[in-house]
Parts: C-alpha cells; structure tokens; sequence
C-alpha cells in the first residue's frame, strides 16, 4: 500500500476556536503525523473560499483523505464531504474533528484546550489513515407519509402533503380531529372565530382522495428508517359504525351514565356514548368503554335499542393495522402545566379559579354557556376578573424556566371579549413583562389597556384563597411597590404550556429527542427547525416549543415540504457503515449473531454473513467477537485502538 | 498515591454518537465550563464499545475511563445500551478483581438533551480521578 495523504485544515471559526484554542500549533502537530501530506489553517473553514481552499488543496497536493479540525460533525460533515466529492475523492475519506463545541467552547484554559484540540485532531487523523471509499447504498422509497396528531399543525401537514399527491395517513388520539384549536372561542390578533376558520379544514381532511383519516388511533411501534418506515397503529374501538351513524343524538339521551366532558375540560359533563364536539371529524358518536356500563345488552344495552341506522356494535374490537410509510410528521401538541403543581394559585382546587382554556369554553358561542360568561361556582355574572400570567412560565426555581410565549396575547384577548360580554365588569392583569412581538400583536394588547380599561398590574400574585363567596387575591404592584387585594368573582390561570401527556412515549417509539422541558428536539435549533435528529422524521407544532396559531401552521407547511422533497426522490442513499465479516477470521462462533438487535446476521457454512439491508451499523456485532472479525466499516476495532493510543500519547 | 495541585488525569471518554456526543455538543452550545481532562471518542452505539477497549486504555495509560450513552429504553439502536451495561459491569467486576480502583472506571447515560449533566460528570469523574492518582496497575512497562 503506497503511503497515505491526508490533509488536514483547522479552522478558527472566527475567534469561536481561536480564541482558546491555538489553532497554528494544532496544525503544525498534524503536520508531525507520519501520514499527513498537508496543513492548513483559515478563518472560516466552512464559507465560500474556505470551501474553495479544501477543495483546491486536495486537487493541488494529491490528497487522498482529509480531516477538518473544526465545529460538530452534525453541522458541516456533510459540506466538506460534498467537497471531497467535488475534488475528486471519496466522500468516506473525510472526516471531522469536533473541537468547538468538545473543546474550545468548554474549556478558558488555552494551554489545557490547545492540548485537547491536539488529542481530539490526532485521534481523528489516525482514524482516517484507515478508512475505506464507498458508496452509498441506495434504498427504494415508499411515497407515503404519516401524520402524528390531528391539531391544526398535523391537519396543515397532512393537507400540503396530499396536495402534493402524496398519500398521507393521518393518526389522531381523539375521538375528533381539530386539537386545541377546537375548544378556542376566537383567536388573536384579529378576533376571527376559531372553529369557523378550523373547521373547513376539517372537512378537507375528511374527504380528501388522498388522506386517510385514522381517529381513536395511536402509533404503537415503528421500525426501519428513513423513507421506509412501518408502523404499527393502535386503533381503539368505538363501538359505533361511522358510516351508518346519522348523529341523531338518540343514544346520548338514553345513556345512563354521566363523566365529566373532556372536550369541555370538565365544565359540563356527557354521557358514556357522545359526540365530542357537534361538527366532530369523523361526524359519529363514540362509546367510551371505560365509562359505559359493560359493553353489553343485559346489563344496559339501551343506545343499541334506541339506534334506529344500527350503527352500534358492541362486538367491535381493536384493531392493529400495519402501515408502511417513507416520512413521519410529529405534531403531538401540548396541554396546560397542571394547576395542582401551584398551591400557591390555589393547586387547582379554589372554586372559580379557571385555567385559559376553561375560560376559552366559557367565553365560546359552542360551548356550555352558550357563550355568556357565567361563573362555575353559581352562576353568575362575574364582575371581577383577574388574569394571572406567567402561571408556572419563566419560574425556574419552581415550575417551567421557559416563557409560554402565547399567554400575554390570549389574555389580552380574554380581557377584551371579557369586557364585550361584560361591559360594566372590571378586568385586571397580573404580568411580569408583556411579551407581544408579532405582526399586530402589541397594538392589539395596546387596544386592551387602553379602549377596553382593563388594569395591568405588574407583579405576581402570593397567594389566593375563597373568601365570603369570592377568591381574595393577593398580589403585588412593582411599579408602585404596593401590596394589592383583589376580591375577584372569578380568577383566570395562564398556565404554562407543556408538552402533550405522551410525548415521551411518543418521542421513545420514534426515537426521536426531547430537550430538557420534554418538547420535541430539533435537529438544529436556527438551521433545522423541523427536522427530528432521526433522519425522515419532523417535527410541527407546538411539540415541539410553545407557538402559537400562525406558527403552528408555518411549521407545519414546513415540514410538510420537507416530506414532499425527500418522498419526491426516487432512490434515497443509506449510509453504507455497516458491518462487514471478514471470513478467514470467523469461526462460526454466532455470538454476533445473538447480539444484533436487528436480526441482521446469520451463520452460513460456519461463517457469519450480514444481511446488508437490515444491518443498521451500531456495532454490537463487533464488541462481542473475541477475533475482530466483524466490524462496522470505517469504525474498525482497529481503527478504536489506534484513536486510543492517540488520545494517551 | 500521589495527590499533587498540578497531576491532571487523562481520561479517554467513549460517546455514543446519538445521544450522549449530541449531549456534549449541547454542553459546548451551552457553554458549560468543565474540565480538559477527557478526550472524547464517539462511537455509533455504547453496545459497540468493545470490553477490550476499556483495558486497551488503561493499557496505554489512561487514569480514567467513561463510557457514556443513551438512558436505558432511549437506545437508538434499540437495545446496545442494555448490551453495554452488561459487559461494562463484568469489566468492572473484572477491575476489582485485578486492583483497579472502581473509581477509575465509569459509566453514565447522558441524553442529547442533557448538557449540563455532561459537563457535570466530566466535572465528577476528573474531581474522584484527582483524589486516586495516577493509574498503573495497568499501564504498558514503556509507558511508564
């Protein structure tokens, strides 16, 4: 073998490296190694000329492989193997020392990071001497996408992408689709009624060719990888046949059973077989099991009599159904942090205490009250309200850390309608800071203070309590640095917004990441907003971070192209770092057999052969054998060694 | 054992590529400070981290070594982690048997979410390295 040329190029990343890092002795250590042909140091490795330069260099000095010395692998791996491509060698010959964010961003001590950068670009160097050029493998893939939640980000979603003519299923929890955005009265800035711009929507979804609408369903297990994926879908019984039900509304008022309505956040209650929501995508009732008497006609059975279309059938089972689709759109959502965490605003269990979305059903033409604002506790009109924002938001020593960016508008909405229902009633706001950057955002909250009166009162809120019919709340005023007792008909929690209850679940399936407060990762927080880390998996809504409608609906579109571009492809290319046996080593011993999780190696003739298409890369299969005689490509047991030795010299 | 101000342990530290490196990335994005002592490898999966690897170095002089992956059941390969843990804790055992301290041998699930508990078990582990020495119940005679 003639002896290697590589090159290596550090980059200073500005002063992000540079500055703790001594980029011009790093290079002069590489120009040390035995097999390096070549150095090279620049401001920005990654713009324009310093692309140009690598490029170049390789051209100029014959190099056959190359280290770049620079930022995360998950951030320009992939720029400069496009350029080794484009000098003329192998894209699996390039690789990435990470010594910006493993190095010179963590450590002050330039002499200490200088002597880790060195350590970090030397082991990568010596890993480089051995990797070998290949090719990508290209996969078929399957032009079908799935859709994760049927709020207003999977509903856009699933929309763009079957305009697109791709077939897309979309899987929802609920008996209905339409999410949160369902139970809004109306939305901000412009007070246009939510259901009425939601619903239309709805209705495509249903009767779009190329939309499969899943409901009561969730994704139970998903294998394979991008552009081919299979997933296994839960889909829970109804007991009620869609297409015979004619929501005659029959069966509910025979229903003996009373449950609180989940739909209406417990403020009315329903009967075991409902209709969440009077326009519900799919328009048929639903027979909660858990409620209903027994699911059988001796002990009940009385919505079966009274069903004159026999939509109902108690015989009906859960279903599995198997799906094989070559993108995934997540768009899970989220729910209120929970009042219980905060005794302080009365942990959920002071009477006419509501949270924003209890309030956003008093205040709806469809919800119990038809509209007029009553209070829970007797019914009356409230003449006092206090808003509390910030509700469990931007308080890291107790609750959430991060701002649930959406509460400073909608109680600037509820203010305002509160004060159109209610025009001799008195509306006050506690608020830390009004966060209303948007287009028409703090003209609208202007507008609120100013033409609808309502008193914004900077400061939080102590403590609150049920006194002589009414919740006493104390507060405090920092601009005026005084104490402030409200007794308030009535008290509305902007609570935080968390991510949806089986978002964790849903993220493990997937394997997808979470971030610290449990929403969904995004693979790059500026550069890949949509994208999952796991590679034909994205992300939309609000997930994925606190966001209200407008960027709900972005993302969605967002992701939705993502899904058109990448299914568009004919072919996709797999990475081909997978295992690889090296027979005359292999004595047939079949321990990498039973380690790989993906079932991917068989023994043949007393030798170990992988199944190229299952193999996955992970190197389970390697750790096990004692001979070395499999390996994942490019990551070789000895290739590690070498790295180790470099990493102690 | 030696406990001078200025003895620094070099320590080689085993990433898996999905979560743990993504959460020394984090660290990095986040700018948590911890010390230089240990030298990242990243692998695709803790389940590909040979028990050989871990002897090999300390063989070549490490006074510490880390292997750090995905939280058990967040695998992205599904099941290396659980892989992992088993051999890493008969590596472990087989430490003991041989004279080498516990403390120089470490394991750790860092998610990609998870920065701060990175730098934090850096931080930890090069704190217990510090207390112990230098390693060389293992080390190669020409190394040391």
């Amino acid at each position: 073998m003639s002896k290697k040329r590589t090159g290596v190029f550090v980059c200073h990343c500005g002063t992000n490296i540079a500055a703790t890092v001594d980029v011009a002795k790093v290079a002069r250590e590489m120009a040390a190694e035995n097999t390096v042909a070549f150095t090279q140091e620049y401001v920005y490795m990654c713009s324009e000329p310093g692309q140009e330069s690598v490029v170049q260099a390789i051209k100029d000095n014959k190099l056959d492989s190359i280290v770049v010395t620079c930022c995360s692998p998950n951030l320009h791996e992939k720029t400069f193997r496009d350029n080794a491509q484009r000098a003329g060698i192998n894209n699996f010959t390039c690789e990435i020392a990470n010594i910006r964010e493993q190095c010179s961003w963590v450590h002050a001590d330039k002499a200490k990071g200088t002597e880790k950068a060195i350590k970090i670009s030397r082991s990568v160097v010596r890993r480089v001497n051995r990797n070998q050029p290949m090719d990508a493998i290209a996969v078929s893939v399957t032009r079908r996408a799935m859709v994760i939640g049927g709020g207003i980000a999977g509903i856009q979603a699933a929309l763009d992408i079957a305009n697109a003519g791709i077939e897309v299923i979309l899987v929802e929890k609920q008996a209905t689709i339409g999410g949160r955005m369902l139970q809004l009265s109306e939305t901000f800035p412009t007070l246009d009624c939510s259901q009425c711009v939601l619903s239309p929507k709805m209705v495509e979804v249903k009767r779009h060719p190329k939309v499969k609408l899943m409901t009561y369903s969730e994704v139970q297990e998903v294998s394979g990888s991008v552009g081919n994926f299979r997933v296994k879908v839960h889909k829970r019984s109804t007991f009620v046949d869609p297409d015979k039900c004619k929501i005659c509304d029959h069966c509910t008022e025979v229903c003996p059973v009373v449950v609180p309505n989940e739909y209406e956040l417990g403020l009315t209650a329903r009967r075991a077989i409902y209709i969440p929501y009077a326009q519900a995508i799919p328009a048929s009732f639903t027979l909660d099991e858990d409620a209903c008497l027994g699911l059988n006609p001796i002990r009940c059975g009385k919505c079966k009599d009274v069903c004159e279309a026999g939509a109902i059938d108690y015989d009906m089972r859960p279903q599995t159904v198997t799906e094989d689709v070559g993108a995934i759109v997540v768009a899970t959502g989220f729910d209120l942090y929970g009042p219980e965490n905060m005794p302080e605003l009365g942990g959920g269990r002071v009477e006419d205490v509501l949270d924003g979305l209890q309030f956003e059903r008093l205040i709806s033409a469809s919800g119990a009250t038809k509209g007029h604002i009553l209070r829970p506790s007797d019914h009356k009109e409230p003449k006092e309200v206090v808003f509390i924002q910030c509700a469990g938001s931007r308080d890291p020593a107790k609750h959430c850390a991060y701002c649930s960016k959406i509460c400073c508008m909608y109680t600037a909405k509820h203010a305002r309608l509160y004060k159109k229902h209610v025009p001799d009633g008195r509306a006050y706001v506690f608020y830390i800071d009004i966060r209303s950057g948007g287009k028409g955002y703090e003209e609208f909250v202007q507008r609120t203070m100013e033409d609808d009166d309502t008193l914004y009162l900077r400061g939080r809120v102590s403590k609150l309590y049920r006194k002589d019919g009414k919740v006493r709340v104390h507060g405090t005023d920092t601009l005026t640095g005084q104490n402030v007792e409200i007794d308030a008909d009535m008290v509305v929690l902007a609570l935080a917004m968390t991510p949806s209850k089986g978002t964790a679940e849903i993220a493990k399936t997937l394997k997808i990441g979470r971030d610290k407060d449990g929403f969904l990762a995004e693979a790059h927080p500026k550069l890949r907003p949509v994208e999952s880390v796991t590679g034909g998996i994205y992300l939309a809504g609000a997930a994925q971070a606190p966001k209200d409608i407008p960027e709900t609906v972005a993302q969605a579109g967002a992701a939705a192209s993502k899904v058109i571009a990448l299914l568009s492809q004919a072919t996709l290319s797999r990475s081909p770092l997978i295992a690889k046996v090296r027979p005359s080593h292999c004595t047939g011993c079949g321990m990498c057999v039973e380690a790989c999780p993906f079932f991917a190696i068989r023994l043949e003739n007393g030798k170990a052969i992988v199944n190229e298409a299952l193999c996955e890369g992970c190197g389970s299969c390697s750790a096990t054998c004692l001979r070395a005689a499999i390996d994942v490509k490019n990551v070789t047991q000895m290739q590690i060694h070498e790295m180790i030795e470099a990493c102690l010299a | 054992m030696s406990e001078q101000q200025d003895y620094e342990p070099r320590v080689v530290a085993f990433l898996c590529k999905w979560c743990s490196s993504a959460g020394s990335d984090l660290a990095g994005v986040s700018r948590i400070q911890y010390p230089a002592n240990a030298t990242p490898i990243t692998v695709p999966c803790t389940g590909a981290i040979s028990p050989m690897y871990i002897l090999s170095a300390f063989n070549k002089g490490a006074d510490g070594v880390l292997v750090s992956g995905c939280h058990i059941g967040d695998c992205h390969y599904l099941e290396g982690n659980y892989l992992a843990r088993r051999k890493m804790y008969l590596i472990m055992k087989l430490l003991e048997f041989i004279g080498v301290e516990q403390n120089r041998f470490r394991m750790s699930w860092v998610s990609a979410a998870e920065g701060a508990k990175f730098a934090q078990v850096i931080t930890d582990f090069v704190g217990d390295l510090q207390q112990l020495g230098p390693q060389d119940k293992l080390k190669r005679a020409e190394n040391k």
